[in-house]
């Protein structure tokens, strides 16, 4: 039985257009996107190759480009370019200029790409 | 029922067999494959590329495990051959263990293991060559490798990770080869060679001279004339060498490269005849009628060939005959040549190096300096031998000249130097349809004349993919060029590889002229109007690059279009902290900015404080969180060592205390750096200025060095490098003043910013552009835009603006913070 928690993550402005934010739930952190298009994705920041930050990634093309070694993630998915690479992605959503997200706990075997 | 084929050996010569007989007839026969690895087919030719990191090991396979599923070859991969039974007409196998490796003599486990049999119609071996291993005491110590397999590439690179110095023992082509890989370990590589030359089957002695000298300069160690006694290991891994002569070399890994033997055991237990090689006829058969060999594991008439020229030459006769697509086909041996780059040099060698027969005509030309050597045997008018080294521009021409033994042009000279009227020695135009082009795939003219014909190739580049051909060395693309000319006119190019960037299908000169018509001053507005939809991360931070070149003051910047570094304005580390480097103008500081580094380093807990190569302090490990306060506590501005901008100037302490100095190093670098820090540019441009030809601050291998020389004066190289690529710069002129150095550095600075391709350093730039073209519009003006490049570089200089100033005033939300913690209050709902 996966628990899904609706979460918060405040205004949308507090994160700059087309960049990742990293916001970190019960000790696991997430990261958030807020794309040019107006769209909004929620992937786990860790990259699964050598834990890059990947809040800190461009996005482009509906994919995160990992920093430290260039692996790319779809946003969608979270299946990496790597396989079998891939990253936990969160249902996420904008409400009156405000962001929520599906958070289910880490420990929930929900890992698909 | 089809006949069944049966190929051991599926190495480049292996695969290429089936693949001809395929194309030929692609149902004469039902084929079974053995290789002993557990891969498909790899260009064996590039393994070097592999062990220095330019090619990924994917990268270099011609035949993948999907295309034997797809011709519906049987592959048995990771099974050796052991023998023939040739009157059960049966081919046995052993399925190697792990860990084993696949040229062995030997097989470790064969106890448990069963055999895989396979019965066969007709047989070809195809098992090529392992490494000469010579007796050394010690040759079987750990961190002594071989260098055959991608499996061995791997092995050397992860044991060369601890080591400091590597010796290759062997300089011939695959020895150099080996070395050249190791070099970009960051290792210490001696070579070592018993014969006293360098390369002693392709060169005469001055030859092995010159490359030796040119090995040397770039930093490898050459010992000729050398003979091993021993390896010495110590705590169970390689230590040292022991000479003949009493001499010992330091080293923590060793590579045999000298030289291969064919694999012949799988022959000799069958009972076929095998001498060096196996023993083949003009049809490359065997000594038994169903059993052929190709490759080098063959010998013919004598001779065994380990180059891929002639082994195509003998599977095309192979194929023919087996598919009956000219059932006389013979195959008379072949003439060798090689055209090769050995660490950069270029080389090509054919037919003989040396003649003592007096009617011989020896033609030889030298040039030293630039490390050029060209020399000719002349036999009744036609080429013997020929050596070109360091400039091998005429080498096609030359080795058809060769292989087809054509008479040669009356004047020489036009054979060393090209014609004197400008007409073409040689034209591909003129050959034959089964004259191969690309000789590393074997591509015939007639192949790539049907790919102009009928898929409407037009650049070189559409017929490779189309052909393979070119995709090798690539010392063919030009005759593939004078083939679609021949054809077409006029040679085209793929507009996609020269567009900027892939998401804006325009050349640079094409972007720069919209940009500026259309006065778009954002990636996200040249990505609406200019765009494909596609929204490419390499395309944002090229065009946000090229932006800020093209508005310097005006420039709207999105930060979202760069990478992390520009937009924190550090250096991401592995560990997901960052590098914080001061700027230190020409490598001066003060006792106070050191104590506030100092200061600084122990407050924010820096996991290390090294000296940069560009003469500056780097504090390691600093949170993203502390970067504001640090870059106050330091008081400095950003030194710019995380982007694609100019960056520092290395100087020598020049005139100021120095006893040699001839000119004041120390305040032209300063000039120089205070001008022109923080600039964008299309890739990272490092300068250096050294106040006499000694070269302290290394100025000639900079993208930018200034050398003060005797008489009060300037020399200023361009497109120096001693990165992964190493060339010195090219004079770009010799100047009085610091103001002419700051006036041409600026020009040429600003000439690479508006011309050079994203991510090209100024070394792969000037040699594309050419110096001489680049000393007539930067010097001479030919093309009177000097005022408006001096302009514009003014304009980047004023629009200079410390980075590390955002400390006090951060341009997005949370552009300095860590990861922000979220309270989890309501459980909403639960899926249960």
């Amino acid at each position: 039985m996966n628990k899904i928690i609706r979460i918060n993550l405040g205004p949308v402005e507090g994160i700059p257009m087309g960049q990742g934010h990293c916001f970190r739930i019960e000790g696991e952190d997430i990261a958030v996107f807020r794309g040019r298009d107006g769209s909004i994705s929620a992937i786990e920041n860790t990259c699964p190759h050598l834990k890059g930050p990947l809040a800190e990634g461009i996005i482009g093309d509906g994919k995160v480009v990992c920093p430290l070694h260039g692996h790319r993630f779809d946003l969608k998915t979270g299946k990496g370019s790597e396989t079998p690479e891939c990253v936990r992605t969160f249902e996420a959503s904008l409400e009156n200029g405000t962001i929520f997200i599906a958070y289910t706990p880490e420990s929930a075997e929900n890992v698909h790409c | 029922m089809k006949k069944r084929l049966v190929v051991i050996g599926n190495g480049m010569a292996g695969a290429r067999m089936v693949e001809e007989i395929l194309k030929r007839d692609c149902g004469a026969y039902e084929i079974v494959m053995f290789g002993a690895e557990p891969y498909g087919n790899y260009n064996r030719i590039l393994l070097s590329n592999v062990l220095n990191q330019t090619q990924a090991p994917d990268a270099i396979f011609l035949n993948t495990l999907d295309w034997y599923v797809e011709n519906n070859i049987t592959l048995h991969t990771g099974v050796k051959v052991t023998h023939i039974d040739r009157n059960e007409k049966k081919v046995y196998g052993l399925k190697l263990a792990e860990g084993d490796v696949p040229y062995t003599t030997g097989i470790s486990d064969a106890s448990g293991a069963d055999f895989i049999s396979v019965s066969y119609d007709e047989v070809i071996i195809a098992t090529g060559a392992r490494p000469f291993v010579p007796r050394i005491r010690g040759s079987d110590f750990p961190g002594v490798f071989l260098f055959r397999t991608i499996d061995d590439c791997d092995l050397i690179a992860d044991y060369a990770k601890n080591c400091r110095k590597a010796s290759v023992i062997g300089g011939g082509l695959l020895g150099l080869e080996a070395a050249r890989g190791l070099m970009t370990h960051d290792l210490e590589v001696s070579v070592i060679e018993a014969a006293d030359q360098l390369m002693p089957s392709q060169l005469d002695t001055e030859a092995a001279k010159i490359l030796e000298r040119a090995m040397g300069a770039m930093g490898l160690r050459v010992l000729t004339k050398t003979l091993i006694s021993q390896i010495v290991q110590k705590n169970g891994k390689v230590a040292r060498m022991v000479f003949r002569d009493g001499g010992v070399l330091e080293t923590d890994l060793v590579v045999i490269s000298a030289g291969i033997v064919p694999i012949t055991e799988v022959a000799q237990k069958s009972g076929l005849k095998v001498n060096r090689g196996i023993l083949c006829d003009d049809r490359m058969r065997t000594s038994d009628p169903d059993i052929y060999a190709v490759g080098e594991c063959v010998e013919h008439r004598g001779v065994t060939y380990g180059l891929v020229d002639p082994i195509w030459q003998q599977v095309n006769v192979l194929a023919d005959i087996l598919t009956g697509v000219n059932p006389d086909a013979v195959y008379l041996g072949s003439k060798t040549g090689t055209k090769l780059k050995v660490m950069g040099v270029d080389l090509t060698s054919m037919g003989e190096k040396e003649t003592e027969e007096t009617d011989d005509e020896i033609l030889v030309y030298r040039d030293p300096n630039r490390g050029v050597y060209k020399k000719l045997i002349v036999r009744d008018d036609k080429i013997h031998g020929a050596i070109l080294l360091g400039d091998t521009e005429l080498s096609d021409p030359l080795m058809r000249l060769f292989m087809n033994e054509k008479p040669l042009p009356e004047n020489r000279g036009e054979i060393l130097f090209g014609a004197v009227d400008g007409t073409r020695l040689f034209d591909a135009a003129d050959l034959p349809d089964t004259a191969q082009i690309c000789n590393c795939n074997g591509i015939c003219k007639g192949d790539i004349l049907t790919a102009i014909e009928e898929k409407k190739c037009s650049s070189v580049a559409a017929i490779g993919t189309e052909t393979k051909a070119g995709q090798g060395c690539g010392s063919c693309r030009g005759s593939i060029a004078q083939i679609i000319s021949s054809v077409v006119g006029e040679v085209g190019y793929d507009a996609g590889e020269h567009y900027y960037v892939p998401g804006v299908p325009l050349e640079k000169s094409q972007l720069v002229r919209e940009i500026r018509s259309q006065g778009l001053k954002s990636v996200s507005g040249v990505l609406e109007k200019l765009g494909e939809g596609k929204e490419d991360p390499t395309t944002k931070t090229g065009l946000a690059s090229l932006l800020k070149t093209l508005w310097p003051k005006v420039y709207e910047d999105e930060r979202d279009a760069r990478f992390i570094n520009d937009r924190v304005h550090a250096n991401i580390q592995k560990d997901g902290t960052f590098s914080v480097v001061p700027r230190i103008v020409a490598g001066v500081t003060t006792p106070e900015e050191l104590l506030r580094i100092a200061e600084a380093a122990v407050k924010y807990k820096a996991k290390m404080v090294k000296f940069t190569g560009g003469q500056r302090i780097d504090l390691l490990g600093i949170k993203k969180e502390d970067l504001p306060d640090i870059w106050k506590d330091i008081g400095l501005p950003s030194g710019h060592a995380y982007t694609k901008a100019f960056r520092t100037v290395k100087s020598c302490v020049g005139t100021d205390f120095c006893r040699f100095g001839l000119g004041d190093a120390i305040s032209l670098a300063k000039q120089v750096e205070l001008r022109f820090q923080g600039v964008e540019a299309p890739h990272k441009v490092k300068m250096a200025v050294t106040g006499c030809p000694r070269n302290c601050a290394e100025a000639y291998v900079k993208d930018v060095g200034v050398v003060a020389i005797e008489g009060g004066r300037w020399e200023i190289y361009i497109g120096g490098a001693a990165g992964s690529t190493i060339r010195k710069g090219d004079l770009l002129c010799t100047v009085e003043s610091h103001e002419e150095v700051l006036k041409y550095t600026g020009r040429f600075l600003e000439y690479y910013r508006q011309h050079a391709k994203y991510l090209e350093r100024t070394y792969g730039f000037v040699e594309r552009m050419g110096i001489d073209l680049l000393k007539g519009i930067l010097i001479e003006d030919s093309l009177g835009i000097c005022a408006g490049l001096e302009e514009k570089m003014q304009e980047a200089v004023d629009a200079y603006k410390d980075p590390w100033q955002e400390a006090e005033d951060p341009v997005y939300p949370f552009q300095f913070e860590g990861p922000q913690l979220i309270e989890v209050l309501q459980e909403a709902e639960n899926n249960g």
